[in-house]
């Protein structure tokens, strides 16, 4: 446990969407503001402050948290995604194509937050049903799509990962 | 192309840069540097006298840059203007008194908004608190606490309205029916809660302002003159993407003028991002409405006609464009029913809750829970079955367009054959002998239905109906519900659009896409849409703005207009090169042809290019460039007449719900088993976002039945301030919903479509209520008012047990 005063600084390092991050931050800094602020990654949004809406997940070490419940220094040494780190080469991920197709998103407020949580799912379960799906959403308020459109697209890329399965055997299509 | 045309699924455009956290929302902006960050002190008491504020200390604190109190706002701006005639004043900051829980009453700017909280705590305020009250019946007796001494009284509105021979139609009644009900103060709380950037330039005396407000922008004129600042000095900007608001964050005003004058005083570009708690406890609501309601029925389920009283909570302060909840509905205040007789009496009262203001439905929701409650409490009475006392009263498909008995002009439908189909959707006669069977095995189980008039495109004369005709003839008389759009094409062939609709989630950079490019003969994806609004820059009028769900009806239709004027030069300028007839000519897929010679064209671009690159070749008398701007209204739209009749809405569309519930006896849980929802909208634009609009409206509606509450106890002090106690649904409470589509497309605007994201919005409450009522009719139990928590429903319940007992033990 590190022990610092209030205002007094501290260095934090941590690689973010594949590239390292040095500031130094107030120990009081939340990871979510720090995200916006010092690394100009907006596309984590904060939704409430308290963990309630999940408008502000991001992948820590590959684990959906809260980045409104996290200093930042507590994620020093950690391997950070968010939003922007999603689409590779200039490739969307096949969530964000679905999200669009499947109309799972109308002000794309709470879009980012579901699709970190949807990563973590997806990476985790190989076998999702859309019980599981709705038990995941139900860490995420929308309040624009009554969630249809956003279990539909989950799904929908859930269904294509099965089926990635039992042609190739890797396990991994997404 | 084809399968992106008007009418067709398109994907939006919206979504690349959404998904991949590419969105500029306010937060995400710094449109100038040096911003400082602003913090607010809101009062702890509902009611309470402000005896001093001490703001030295925080003055003093590391990064803080200036304090602004109530005293500032006084000196600095007058109280914000309101369509009614009791003397309210309504600053952006609390004067002399706070009047409710989270009242602003102090501002903080300092470096960052850390720094700012902190000063927070170091402002001293003595307060010497004053009796406070809640309770809308209550708020209005004599001996109540009054909020606004000049006022006298806690009424801000008062007026009755009798259309039709009322007397006579209770008269001559067989029944006369009548229930009180109790409508419940909810939000729809956007994820984005409000901000603002603002900055005032003292040489020249500009005021900018960017923040998520989405309108309506006759609150500009509101706040230009809450400002004291000429018009076309307040430069308001909204960024392009708004996280959600079903009309809440028209809310936001009070603070773009605070922001405004925080800016002014410091001397500093000032930042204010509303926190979660601050949103539940001040931003804006719904009203909490009582409604006394009556009707008078004949034998055979006939309703002649309505009498009802209604009584809005506006809050601490009525702020524009309050009393507007209880006018909103004014023209179809009778539904989809055929009644002509109809005597109103509507009040505004305000008591120690937070203000309340536009929200998705705006009062539909309040009109339709007694409205169609009441229609199967006389079906109960008359022992008939609801459904048939639905279709008894609804209107014919040959009496549209209709006309209202308070004046709406319902411009097209066919009811009764889209409620038939959703009864038919639920199997209504299959579901009645299943809940027979459940009955006997001692299970709950209810079937809800509702019918609603859904009305879009508001016309601003509706909100002057609060005041009576003689005040209306001393001012301007009010109508229309005008939007703009233009539409340009650059010398290199590119199209862009602008539009004032200020979306807010519903994708109207798609849909103005597919229009134009439809027009235009172009593919949709090829033209960019700036949805970004700018009072100094933009295509507005001062009905503008996001609400009402006016783009389908009049946004959409001002893009129509303005493409269709490019369009038409375009054709001129090629019937001049081909030597043709403009009537013989074509467009479609970049080019201009010869309809029955289609070997005779000429390319978009060259028709451009001669417009930009080439002036002198143009058609005789032509303008150069290509940039047409064309202003859209609804000739129905009138003001009101001299005896109250107004046609509120441009459009009315139609929802016919049938629901199916199961109520647990032991939990008093609700489980939705089937959610039937018939549409009729007219053309619809893009399917793919109409049904997202629905399922949305629909849950929203949901949770107004269910779960919101922004509860407050009989002191006045707040009980929700988390989302913790102020439920919202999540994914696992969505029942399964089937919805279907029966288009009468309105003969109004030129596309044939009607707005229709709020229809289930004000239907779901009523449709789950009526659908609870009838699972525990057996029990003799009443719902008369929301949520219906699972503690409301199991204390129903006992009560029911206990009397059942009591009066068991009394023979």
């Amino acid at each position: 446990m590190i022990k610092v005063s209030s205002r007094e600084m501290v260095e934090v390092r941590m690689k973010i969407n594949g590239q390292v991050y040095e500031e130094r931050v107030e120990p009081r800094k939340l990871l979510s503001d720090f995200l916006r602020e010092d690394c100009g990654l907006t596309g984590t949004h904060v939704g409430c402050e308290h963990g309630v809406c999940g408008a502000c997940t991001v992948l820590v070490n590959g684990s959906a948290v809260r980045s409104c419940l996290m200093f930042a220094v507590q994620a020093d040494g950690k391997e950070i995604m968010t939003v922007e780190g999603l689409a590779k080469n200039g490739q969307p991920h096949p969530l964000q194509e679905a999200f669009s197709q499947c109309h799972a998103l109308q002000c794309g407020f709470c879009t980012p937050g579901i699709l970190m949580s949807a990563v973590e799912l997806l990476s985790t379960d190989s076998d999702l049903t859309t019980d599981e799906i709705k038990e995941m959403l139900s860490g995420h308020l929308c309040r624009c799509t009554g969630y249809k459109g956003i279990i539909e697209a989950i799904e929908k890329v859930a269904n294509r990962q099965k089926e990635g399965e039992k042609t190739d055997g890797s396990g991994v299509t997404v | 192309m084809k399968q992106n045309r008007i009418g067709q699924p398109m994907s939006r455009v919206e979504d690349a840069r959404l998904t991949s956290g590419q969105g500029t929302y306010i937060d995400d902006l710094n449109p100038l540097p040096n911003i400082h960050h602003a913090a607010i002190l809101r009062s702890p008491y509902p009611h309470a006298r402000i005896k001093s504020i001490r703001t030295e200390k925080a003055q003093q604190m590391p990064g803080v840059k200036g304090v602004v109190t109530g005293q500032d706002i006084v000196e600095m701006t007058k109280p914000f203007p309101v369509g009614v005639t009791a003397p309210v004043k309504y600053y952006s900051l609390a004067v002399d008194k706070v009047r409710f829980v989270g009242e602003p009453v102090a501002v903080v700017v300092a470096k960052n908004r850390y720094l700012a909280e902190d000063a927070l705590d170091a402002i001293e305020v003595e307060y010497e608190p004053l009796p406070a009250v809640v309770d809308i019946e209550k708020a209005m007796e004599p001996e109540a606490p009054i909020l606004h001494e000049e006022v006298e009284s806690n009424i801000a509105n008062h007026r009755t309205f009798h259309y039709g021979d009322v007397n006579k139609a209770f008269m001559e009644a067989d029944f006369v029916i009548k229930h009180k009900f109790f409508f419940p103060k909810y939000s729809a709380t956007p994820v984005e809660t409000y901000g603002v950037i603002a900055h005032y330039e003292a040489c020249g005396n500009n005021l900018t302002i960017w923040s998520n407000f989405h309108g309506p922008f006759t609150l500009q004129s509101v706040m230009a003159a809450a400002l004291q600042i000429p018009s076309n000095h307040l430069r308001i900007i909204i960024p392009k993407d708004v996280g959600g608001s079903y009309g809440i964050k028209s809310g936001v005003f009070p603070y773009m003028v605070l922001m405004g004058v925080v800016s002014k005083k410091i001397g500093l570009p000032v930042k204010w991002i509303e926190d979660r708690q601050e949103h539940l406890m001040a931003s804006s609501s719904g009203t909490d409405r009582v409604t006394w309601i009556e009707a008078a029925v004949q034998k055979d389920g006939t309703v002649t006609g309505l009498k009802m009283k209604m009584v809005d909570n506006v809050g601490a302060y009525i702020r524009a464009p309050e009393p507007a909840c209880l006018y909103r509905t004014h023209s179809n205040t009778t539904g989809p029913y055929r009644i002509q007789n109809l005597a109103m009496e509507t009040v505004a009262v305000m008591t120690n809750k937070s203000p309340t203001g536009l929200i998705r439905g705006y009062g539909g929701p309040q009109l339709y829970f007694p409205l169609e409650r009441i229609m199967h409490m006389i079906a109960d009475k008359l022992d008939m079955d609801p459904a048939e006392v639905i279709r008894r009263n609804l209107i014919r498909a040959e009496e549209f367009p209709y006309k209202t008995a308070s004046g709406g002009i319902y411009d097209s439908g066919d009811y009764l054959t889209a409620f038939e189909k959703a009864l038919e959707m639920v199997d209504y006669q299959g579901f009645r002998e299943r809940q027979e069977k459940a009955h006997q095995e001692g299970k709950y189980l209810g079937i809800g239905l509702a019918c609603i008039v859904e009305p879009s495109g508001s016309n601003m004369g509706y909100i002057t109906v609060a005041l009576t005709p003689e005040e209306r003839a001393k001012s301007l008389p009010k109508s229309g519900c005008a939007e703009g759009a233009t539409v340009s094409i650059d010398p290199m062939g590119g199209i862009s659009v602008r539009i004032s609709t200020v979306p807010t989630g519903q994708g109207h950079e798609t849909v103005a896409a597919q229009i134009v490019g439809e027009v235009l003969g172009v593919d949709p994806r090829s033209v960019k849409v700036i949805a970004e609004m700018d009072t100094l820059t933009s295509p507005w009028s001062v009905a503008s703005g996001s609400y009402s769900s006016r783009f389908a009806p009049i946004g959409s239709s001002a893009v129509y207009h303005a493409a269709l004027k490019v369009r038409q030069k375009l054709l001129e300028i090629a019937a001049d090169q081909l030597k043709e007839s403009i009537d013989n000519l074509d467009i479609e897929s970049g080019k201009v042809f010869v309809r029955n010679n289609p070997e005779k064209q000429v390319s978009l671009k060259r028709l451009i290019g001669s417009a930009h690159w080439n002036p002198q070749g143009l058609p005789d008398g032509m303008e150069p460039g290509i940039h047409e701007t064309a202003f859209y209204t609804i000739p129905t739209a009138l003001p009101p007449d001299e005896n109250d009749l107004v046609n509120g809405s441009a459009t009315y569309g139609f929802v016919a719900d049938a629901v199916t519930v199961e109520v647990d006896p032991d939990t008093g849980e609700v489980k939705i088993l089937d959610y039937i929802t018939v549409h009729d909208a007219g053309k619809l634009l893009n399917p793919l976002i109409v049904d997202g609009q629905i399922m949305g409206g629909l849950v929203h509606g949901l949770g107004g039945a269910l779960y919101e509450e922004l509860a407050y106890d009989s002191n006045g002090q707040f009980l929700t301030g988390s989302f913790m106690d102020y439920l919202c649904p999540t994914a696992t409470e969505i029942p399964p919903v089937t919805i279907k589509h029966f288009s009468t497309p309105s003969p109004l605007t030129p596309l044939g479509a009607k707005g229709l994201g709020e229809g289930n919005t004000m239907s779901a409450p009523v449709v789950i209520a009526n659908a609870v009522a009838d699972a525990l009719s057996p029990l003799g139990i009443t719902i008369d008012s929301l949520p219906l928590s699972p503690n409301r429903i199991w204390s129903l319940i006992q009560e029911a047990h206990n009397q059942k007992q009591l009066k068991e033990e009394l023979v």
